[in-house]
């Protein structure tokens, strides 16, 4: 028995409510420098990546980022902290509407466009990078988690380095 | 004169800092060396599959296409249109399925050799406009350089005087290139990384052993690379180029011993409470019958071969001016490479490029120096570990400046006009 279209409208309405404040809370939580917590948005059989669309569009696989478990999510954190030298600098993410584009058994595919603006300490703020989120969310103890997510990004020519998750 | 004065009080030992900074000194060196008689890295056979196909790159900072004609060969020219001067190739890769590139502005005509072929309106119409009667197709074709292919690395020549591509390199150097390209290989991906800062920053940087443990405190942190592993440094006769070897681990003091002392180093305090999660990114599939863990072959003056653990990739260097440059990472695995491997190469990818564990600081040390000699008139800096001068060999690496003083050797030698020193 399916549901009215009314019901599944606000079924859907409630779902993207709940897949953009996921967002909004996983970029405050990189961008307020609490990124020892930035693993726990992720399942722990997750796969994150961040690739250029350069790459994405020509099929090819290499990622410049790529992590298949929680774990190595940890690790790019303790990296950060503990070895890589690089330009001190705040994140800021700005993000656009979530588009939900199914919802299978795997879990909810969604998209989502960021702009992420880094300011370095000589106090300009530059665009460092802008794409979208291809998302799959899962749902463990009522709490959406990330099962899947690839940063593709547009602005393929790198500003330096890129060290801080997105 | 500045430039002269710049390139007068500079040895290779001690650089005037003016030649980061001065227009005129990137200028002449677009003349002397992208157009001068070397051979540029620009592609890999690779990513020319098929008749028509072509990418477009530069040589420093001119545009160049190199092309693969319906025969099969391969062919390079200046993206820049005989008429007006406009890109005739607008995009960065393809195929020409009609073997032709016509330039969007006035539609002329040319193949993939670089010859025009076709002028819209040459002959006017009804009597009224056109090109002269001697107007000659042959004589406004595009600007052809040389190409050289070795192994399946593409190179080109502005110069007729540039040495057979081999001699340029040196035995050394093409006995590790013919080692990392042992057979056919299929191309991964890309990634771009935009450092401000001038391109012989980065030369200097690759060739700089001495930095390794130092700033990329992954390496001892993590263990990939310990004083105490065997490592050699080499260059060519001349020290245009730059090999780096090290090897891995022996049987008795692996990586898993490294890994298991870099996990009590990462925990600080806390000893044995903050593990390296997953130390898979470092896992080294032997693949070639050597040693070699770590190959980091700088060729002159245009790229960066690397064999990191099971990680391959060329970074072509882009001059885009003189306090600007883009690295081109091209990254590299087998044709008879299946899933798993593939798969274990992108873990390994997360060490390099412009995200990688143990290479992101390299765009932040160029940058240190471009801002940190600004304003440096009269300062020179001092590149003397290890000597003054440039010897074939250095064994173990770490502690010598040699292929640096080696690239500036060459450097100057072409900038200075003794092109002699060619071998």
């Amino acid at each position: 028995m399916s549901l009215p279209a009314a019901a599944m409208n606000v079924e859907r309405q409630l779902l993207l409510s709940e897949i953009a404040e996921f967002n909004a809370a996983y970029a405050h939580c990189i961008d307020d420098d609490q990124l020892e917590q930035w693993p726990e948005f992720f399942a722990e059989d997750c796969e994150y990546q961040i690739i250029p669309r350069e790459n994405v569009d020509l099929g090819l696989p290499a990622a410049i980022v790529f992590c298949d478990n929680r774990g190595m999510l940890i690790d790019r954190v303790v990296a950060l902290r503990k070895a890589n030298i690089y330009p001190a600098h705040y994140s800021r993410h700005v993000l656009g509407a979530p588009v939900l584009l199914d919802a299978d058994g795997r879990g909810l595919h969604s998209q989502t466009s960021y702009v992420l603006m880094l300011t370095r300490m000589d106090g300009e703020t530059r665009l460092f990078s802008a794409g979208k989120y291809v998302d799959v969310m899962v749902r463990e103890n009522g709490v959406l988690r990330l099962k899947n997510r690839s940063v593709v990004f547009d602005t393929h020519r790198i500003d330096t380095l890129l060290v801080t998750p997105i | 004169m500045r430039t002269n004065d710049a390139l007068a009080t500079s040895v290779p030992r001690a650089v005037d800092a003016r030649l980061y900074h001065e227009p005129d000194v990137f200028a002449e060196e677009q003349r002397r060396i992208f157009r001068g008689p070397v051979w540029s890295y620009v592609a890999l056979e690779a990513e020319l599959e098929g008749p028509g196909a072509f990418k477009s790159t530069f040589v420093g900072d001119t545009p160049v296409v190199v092309t693969r004609d319906q025969e099969g060969a391969l062919h390079a020219w200046v993206n820049r249109c005989a008429h007006k001067g406009a890109l005739v190739c607008r995009a960065p890769r393809g195929r020409a399925t009609d073997g032709s590139f016509v330039c969007v502005y006035h539609q002329w005509a040319y193949d993939a050799q670089g010859n025009l072929r076709g002028v819209p309106f040459r002959r006017g119409l009804k009597g009224v406009g056109g090109m002269a009667q001697d107007f000659d197709l042959a004589q406004h074709g595009l600007r052809k350089l040389r190409v050289a292919n070795l192994c399946g690395m593409l190179f080109l020549s502005f110069d007729e005087k540039a040495p057979p591509l081999e001699q340029f390199l040196g035995e050394a150097m093409c006995y590790y290139i013919r080692r990392v390209f042992n057979r056919p290989i299929r191309v991964l991906g890309y990634a771009r990384q935009n450092m401000r800062g001038n391109w012989k920053l980065y030369s200097e940087n690759s060739r700089d052993g001495y930095h390794g443990g130092l700033l990329h405190l992954f390496y001892p942190t993590f263990g990939i690379y310990r004083p105490s592993q065997e490592s050699a440094g080499e260059v060519d006769e001349v020290g245009f180029h730059s090999a780096f070897t090290v090897s891995k681990p022996s049987q008795t003091d692996g990586y898993e011993n490294y890994q298991r002392e870099a996990n009590r180093e990462m925990s600080g305090a806390s000893a044995g409470a903050e593990m390296l999660r997953d130390p898979s990114v470092l896992t080294f599939r032997p693949e070639f019958d050597d040693n070699i863990a770590l190959l980091i072959q700088s060729l002159f003056p245009s790229v960066v071969l690397q064999q990191i653990q099971n990680t391959l990739a060329t970074r072509q260097i882009v001059t885009r001016g003189v306090a600007e440059t883009e690295l081109v990472w091209t990254y590299f695995g087998y044709a008879d490479d299946d899933e798993a491997m593939t798969r274990h190469r992108i873990r390994n990818i997360n060490l390099v490029g412009p995200a990688g564990y143990i290479s992101m600081e390299d765009g932040e040390a160029v940058e240190l120096c471009q801002q940190g000699t600004a304003g440096a008139d009269g300062w020179s800096s001092f590149v003397e570990m290890g000597g003054t001068d440039v010897v074939p060999k250095v064994a173990p690496i770490g502690l010598d400046e040699n292929a640096v003083r080696g690239f500036w050797t060459g450097y100057f030698a072409l900038m200075k006009g003794a092109a002699e020193v060619l071998p």
